[in-house]
């Protein structure tokens, strides 16, 4: 509980701030719903019209976009890094948290330095290490690399540590339990709220990833969602409707999981900042 | 994550193994106690060995190269590719428009974000509505949001200069100068990043003992005087990492000002390179086009270091901020 209360002031605040947040995205909805004349209009449209299934139609047939495609292609990605960053991230957080081995901390200061390196600048090196392997234009190429982070390491260190019991992990080592049984049967079912606020970060971001797939995908026919939306806007002629229902559909998943767990990911977050 | 990076060591769990068993069950436990959590630990740094810290090693060795994607020979030129560098008008000027959109986002940004943060760190009703209002923009796709706020910005019909113009301000082209394009793609990063930052910032708040601010407010100081001289100070730790993370993200700017520029070349960053970014500077290099892979490499590890020297000077800065105050 907080020392002061808010007045009326606080509530007028916040709430256009709230509107700010809000308006960019009800808009792009607003336009997604009426046809390309909508952004000539003085005053703009505030409301929404007919137009989404014209507008549908001609974003999944658009010749550049692939949209389909890309909507695919994002799922089976950021499913992939997703799951694989959960499970790699338990396992080591699980290891560093409660298992005793000789450099532990070390290691773990490690992680957290590699949380501020800024990886992005060897985007030119990879993209080369990529044509070795013959993996350009290939799905592999964006998900390797993402398979464990640091960050998700180093958040499931941190939860682990508090939520997990000793007593209970000497127990099942008592019963002649393997390191990997003890994870799968003590160890995991403990982790879950975490790694649920893991899998949805992690979602989220790789979903909205777009440096390295605009670097390492370059063939227009297999895009991410967000090389669609790319090819979309850069067209020679912009249907901005068409573009705009774009946006929203590719937004739509993001917004979903957020309305469901917005509570857990807010948590989260806020955790993640006091803890570490 | 900020406050403080130190690591706490845990009492982990005893590596005796009290059961008896067979010789060769109890060699393979201890094998199984003794192995284990490097095999668990393994794949984040072997992942990161080859795709994290190899390519970015290996940029400073391509930078030493005259190295061209379809030259066979890739020879060793030293530190030619520094020079031209230095000498290269478009390459300062991406450096100059890259700390121009810096500054221009991350300071309204984190002193926005202490302010929200301020204001959700009050007794509210719907206290989660309000922290989700602010994140909200947070979870939208970089490229959705340059695109959207494309067209808000846009001369003839964007809603922002429709706005100014029921002010009595003319239409503004905003892809048409330095300043203008600036602003634009600096209100774009601000709308997605300041409801982050404002929960981190909160997040520590709520961290502060109430009994500090009672004391205070017996000493007859007022919510101002208290905001500034026990939350600020004892803030400090978690504005220093939001401003190194800030510095990171906001200096490899690349997805916003790119797709704020649409037409023939984007990635040059308009038809005179007024809002071009050093990473679009190295990927015009790198890539198509180009494919010149040793300046673009010369151009990331410039990058990199003025990542060190604006992070460093970034936390001097902080440090005394919060010191006097």
């Amino acid at each position: 509980m907080s020392l002061w209360k808010g007045t009326r002031l606080t509530y007028v605040a916040l709430l256009l701030a709230g509107v700010m947040s809000i308006f960019p995205i009800y808009w792009m909805f607003v336009v997604a719903t009426r046809s390309s004349d909508a952004m000539g209009e003085v005053p703009p449209p505030v409301t929404p019209g007919g137009n989404l299934p014209g507008n549908l139609d001609r974003l999944f047939s658009n010749a550049d976009a692939h949209f389909l495609t890309g909507m695919l292609n994002s799922a089976i990605v950021a499913g992939c890094v997703t799951l694989s960053v959960v499970f790699f991230s338990s396992l080591a957080g699980f290891a560093f948290a409660k298992l005793r081995f000789r450099g532990s901390n070390a290691l773990l200061l490690v992680i957290i330095a590699t949380m501020m390196v800024p990886t992005q600048l060897g985007v030119i090196p990879l993209y080369m290490l990529m044509t070795d392997l013959g993996w350009n234009d290939r799905l592999q190429a964006v998900i390797v690399p993402a398979l464990v982070t640091g960050f998700g390491v180093f958040m499931m260190r941190q939860y682990a540590a508090q939520a997990v019991s000793d007593e209970l992990i000497e127990a099942a080592r008592v019963d002649g339990c393997g390191t990997f049984r003890i994870f799968r049967s003590v160890v995991a079912p403990a982790l879950r709220p975490a790694a649920a606020v893991l899998g949805l970060l992690t979602f989220m971001t790789t979903w909205n990833d777009f440096l390295w797939p605009y670097a390492v995908l370059n063939d227009p026919e297999n895009p991410t969602v967000q090389l669609s939306l790319r090819a979309l806007s850069n067209g020679y002629y912009q249907d901005m409707s068409q573009v705009f229902t774009g946006t929203a559909i590719a937004t739509l998943p993001l917004l979903a999981v957020f309305v469901i767990f917005g509570r857990q990911i807010i948590g989260g977050i806020m955790e993640g900042a006091v803890k570490a | 994550m900020a406050t403080s990076l130190e690591v706490r060591t845990q009492p982990g769990t005893p590596v005796s193994h009290r059961r008896p068993g067979s010789p060769r069950r109890h060699r393979l436990s201890r094998l199984d106690v003794r192995c284990s959590p490097y095999l668990y630990i393994a794949p984040f740094f072997v992942l990161f060995a080859v795709f994290g810290a190899y390519p970015l090693v290996y940029t400073l060795w391509v930078s030493l190269h005259e190295w061209d994607l379809l030259a066979r020979e890739h020879p060793f030129v030293g530190l030619a590719n520094y020079s031209a560098l230095m000498s290269d008008v478009d390459f300062w000027n991406s450096v100059y428009n890259t700390l121009g959109i810096f500054v221009l986002s991350t300071v309204p940004q984190l002193l926005l974000a202490l302010w929200l943060a301020n204001l959700l760190n009050r007794q509210l009703r719907a206290r989660t509505f309000f922290r989700m209002g602010v994140l909200i923009p947070n979870i939208t796709s970089t490229a959705a949001v340059a695109i959207v706020f494309g067209q808000l910005f846009s001369r003839d019909f964007g809603l922002v200069n429709w706005v100014l113009g029921l002010v009595g301000v003319g239409p503004i082209d905003w892809n048409a100068s330095k300043l203008s394009s600036w602003i634009a793609i600096s209100t774009m990063v601000d709308w997605r990043w300041t409801g982050y930052n404002a929960l981190i910032f909160l997040a520590a708040m709520q961290a502060i003992p109430r009994d500090l601010y009672e004391s205070a407010a017996i000493d007859g100081a007022r919510p101002a005087r208290q905001f500034w001289s026990i939350t600020v100070p004892l803030l400090r730790p978690t504005i220093v990492f939001c401003v190194i993370i800030s510095t990171i993200g906001g200096l490899q700017l690349f997805t916003e000002p790119l797709l704020f520029n649409s037409g023939t070349n984007p990635i040059r960053g308009g038809p005179l390179r007024e809002s071009q970014t050093m990473t679009m500077y190295m990927f015009e290099n790198a890539f198509a086009p180009n494919y010149n892979f040793g300046y673009g490499a010369a151009v990331a590890w410039m990058l990199f270091a003025l990542i060190v020297v604006v992070a460093i000077v970034n936390v001097l800065l902080v440090r005394r901020a919060a010191r006097s105050s």
